[in-house]
């Protein structure tokens, strides 16, 4: 009992209020808008293609578009594990209380689950019919179940499902936006953390979103790629490329900003905020600081260069890497930092995080693998093949016309 | 006069009666016995563990007791939330940081018995000859902990005597029962809500434990009751504001820092202190409009 008690206990130094010594919110809401935002920057890599026509982002599109629906399905488990009374959850969405930041959570997730479902499906719906004529057995019968019974594939039928995707990912641009500016929002508008309290939280969140959700495509798609033993596509890439390095550049620049303007202002506490950099977080804001920088050396260097071919993939590989280190890091600085540096400001925490546990490293390394682990499945169940060189993976293209 | 008012003012009576007799008696009776219980607590050794897996000692609710005052809260009678706007006042001047009342509302109201969860708690303020600010701890600082007493009971330690100390002060701190207060603003379920006649509460079986008002608060007054797993604060005794009596830290303090009662009576004891005092509250730039008011507060009182 007593260790149930005491094990979120923080160790202070200088004055803290006494409750503050334990912290309220652990790793596990670190990692939770770090996987909206994995979610967001997934979505809208999918969307460049979907809505605005890029062709060079065709082959991964559907791909990013798995990526996302596999990790907004976990993007809430974490907030779950995190509660008191977890089996209360829907409380906030049966009676939502609409003056908090957090009420319209269950619908603002709810809603982007469903879009992403119901665009999934439109885009996928071609492949279904084909597998469900294809395939044998009790696959046969899965795959008829999620035609939903509709397996017209004329070339009417798929002209109206992509304009159906398209008007999806539309609706969707701004709701992944809203999604993880929100999240921005919920700890920006608290005004009792100096941390956390600044009108450019909801943009850092969503532009840090972008980049991570960028750095994790090409991490999973180089993965991918070299699981399936076929060669990325040159195009995909570099447009990763220049949108990683569009990510960063923008990202950097906003964080230093907020930065400066927080040490400028230099308002009652300020002392406190440098002890904070000094402190307890010195190590993650090497790394987030750090992570940014070299990734940001590397793009650019890559964009002077124009590098093409293995070069490119490796750097980019390295580079999405850091992004998506660089980014976790950050997250942890705002959620753990602002609740390292007390409310007095003359005082701080250090937060050691449980490594087994409900709340512990243990957890959140599972729940981030969970939607690795499902987007393997449902790539096995909804393949997406590179879809710009069909040719090179004849053998394994469900080519819809052969099918019927 | 209607028999509504009637009420009132028998009630009104009734509260300065006690008023009077909490007055002559707090500083020999009750913290006579509270410091009573409290050596018993300790002569009992380990017994800060119950026999039904509870945090606190026995004589605190136990778990099941909990479960069956949420399941069946007591009616209580000819109470009317509408006629009543409590206030809480801290008389900073008076307070020699004894720590009775921290020790009694952690027996009243259950919370958990050890140095990082409080429903109040007092803050000493130490300025040693040439510094232009104060130290300051509270009890959750290991030090102001009575060793051997598992975390229940506290005493400021003497950790200042070999030093020059030019001021020094306590400041008691709870919740403020803010007029405009963030935890209710950002309460997802609405299951913490501003009573009519002022306290804060919360709804225990509707809390979701997000600790959502637990960063919200400005002053540090919530926590997580991890037993429980659900958020905990002061309420300034709901249970026995209503019934007609004083705070449990109201009742226990020996030197009348703690001052409690009604602000629709001009002559409670609350009303005269913010009447006769120029009386000042914490962090007015947060915008809550807190109902704890303070008479001698420095500076550095955050």
């Amino acid at each position: 009992m007593e260790a149930d008690v005491f094990h979120h206990i923080a160790p202070f130094v200088g004055f803290a209020y006494p409750n503050e010594t334990e912290v309220p919110w652990s790793e596990l809401i670190v990692i939770y808008p770090y996987i909206t935002g994995l979610v967001a920057g997934a979505f809208v890599v999918s969307s460049l293609h979907h809505v605005f026509g890029m062709e060079r982002f065709a082959p991964i599109s559907k791909f990013a578009l798995l990526a996302s629906l596999c990790f907004m399905f976990f993007a809430p488990t974490p907030l779950l594990f995190h509660l008191g009374q977890p089996t209360r959850a829907l409380n906030a969405v049966l009676t939502p209380h609409w003056t908090s930041a957090m009420a319209a959570f269950g619908y603002v997730a709810g809603f982007y689950i469903v879009l992403l479902l119901l665009e999934t499906w439109f885009s996928f719906r071609a492949d279904i019919v084909a597998m469900s004529k294809s395939r044998t057995g009790i696959m046969q019968k899965v795959y008829q179940v999620l035609t939903l019974g509709s397996d017209d594939v004329s070339p009417r039928a798929l002209h109206t499902d992509h304009t159906i995707a398209r008007r999806l990912a539309m609706i969707g641009i701004p709701g992944a936006c809203g999604l993880h500016g929100y999240v921005g929002f919920l700890f920006g508008s608290l005004k009792t953390r100096e941390w956390w309290s600044s009108d450019l939280m909801p943009v850092i969140f969503l532009l840090s979103a972008v980049g991570s959700g960028v750095g994790l495509l090409i991490v999973i798609y180089v993965i991918a790629s070299w699981w399936r033993k076929t060669p990325t596509n040159n195009g995909a890439m570099e447009g990763l490329l220049y949108l990683l390095w569009t990510g960063i550049v923008v990202v950097v620049v906003i964080e230093a900003l907020e930065m400066v303007q927080m040490l400028y202002k230099a308002r009652e506490g300020i002392e406190g905020v440098f002890a904070l950099i000094q402190g307890p977080i010195t190590n993650s804001m090497i790394i987030q600081w750090g992570g940014s920088f070299l990734a940001l050396v590397i793009t650019s260097i890559m964009m002077l260069y124009n590098t093409k071919g293995k070069r490119l993939v490796f750097w980019l590989f390295i580079s999405g890497l850091l992004m998506m280190v660089g980014v976790l890091a950050m997250r942890w600085n705002v959620v753990i930092g602002g609740q390292e540096l007390s409310k007095t400001m003359r005082g701080l925490m250090t937060y050691h995080p449980e490594v087994f546990g409900r709340e512990s490293l243990f957890t959140v390394a599972t729940l981030f693998t969970a939607p690795f682990v499902v987007l393997y499945l449902a790539q096995k169940l909804l393949p997406t093949v590179w879809e710009a060189d069909p040719e090179e993976h004849e053998d394994k293209v469900f080519d819809i016309h052969k099918a019927i | 006069m209607t028999t509504q008012d009637t009420k009132v003012e028998k009630e009104a009576g009734d509260l300065s009666r006690r008023d009077f007799l909490g007055l002559l008696g707090k500083g020999a009776a009750c913290a006579g016995a509270l410091v009573g219980a409290g050596s018993a607590l300790a002569s009992a050794g380990g017994g800060a563990v119950s026999a039904l897996g509870g945090v606190g000692p026995s004589f605190q609710q136990d778990d099941a007791q909990y479960a069956e005052a949420v399941k069946n809260p007591p009616k209580i009678p000819n109470y009317n939330w509408t006629q009543h706007k409590w206030a809480f006042g801290v008389d900073a001047d008076r307070c020699i940081g004894c720590l009775r009342c921290v020790e009694a509302c952690k027996m009243e109201n259950s919370v958990q018995m050890d140095r990082n969860h409080t429903r109040t708690w007092v803050e000493r303020y130490v300025y040693l000859e040439g510094s232009d600010h104060a130290h300051v701890d509270s009890i959750h600082d290991i030090k102001n902990v009575v060793p051997g007493s598992k975390e229940t009971r506290f005493k400021f330690d003497n950790r200042y005597k070999d030093e020059k100390v030019t001021k020094e002060f306590f400041v008691a701190k709870l919740c403020n029962q803010c007029e405009k207060p963030s935890c209710v603003q950002v309460c997802p379920t609405g299951a913490t809500y501003k009573a009519v006649d002022g306290p804060v509460l919360i709804d225990t079986k509707y809390c979701i434990g997000c600790q959502y008002c637990v960063q919200a608060c400005p002053y540090g007054a919530r926590s997580l009751n991890e037993a429980r797993g659900t958020a905990e604060k002061c309420n300034w005794c709901y249970h026995r504001i209503t019934k007609g009596m004083q705070p449990a830290c109201v009742e226990v303090c020996p030197t009348g820092t703690r001052i409690f009662g009604d602000r629709t009576d001009p002559e409670s004891p609350v009303s005269q202190f913010i009447r006769n005092n120029k009386v000042s509250v914490l962090k007015p730039d947060m915008g809550n409009m807190p109902n704890v008011f303070y008479k001698g507060i420095d500076k550095e009182v955050l």
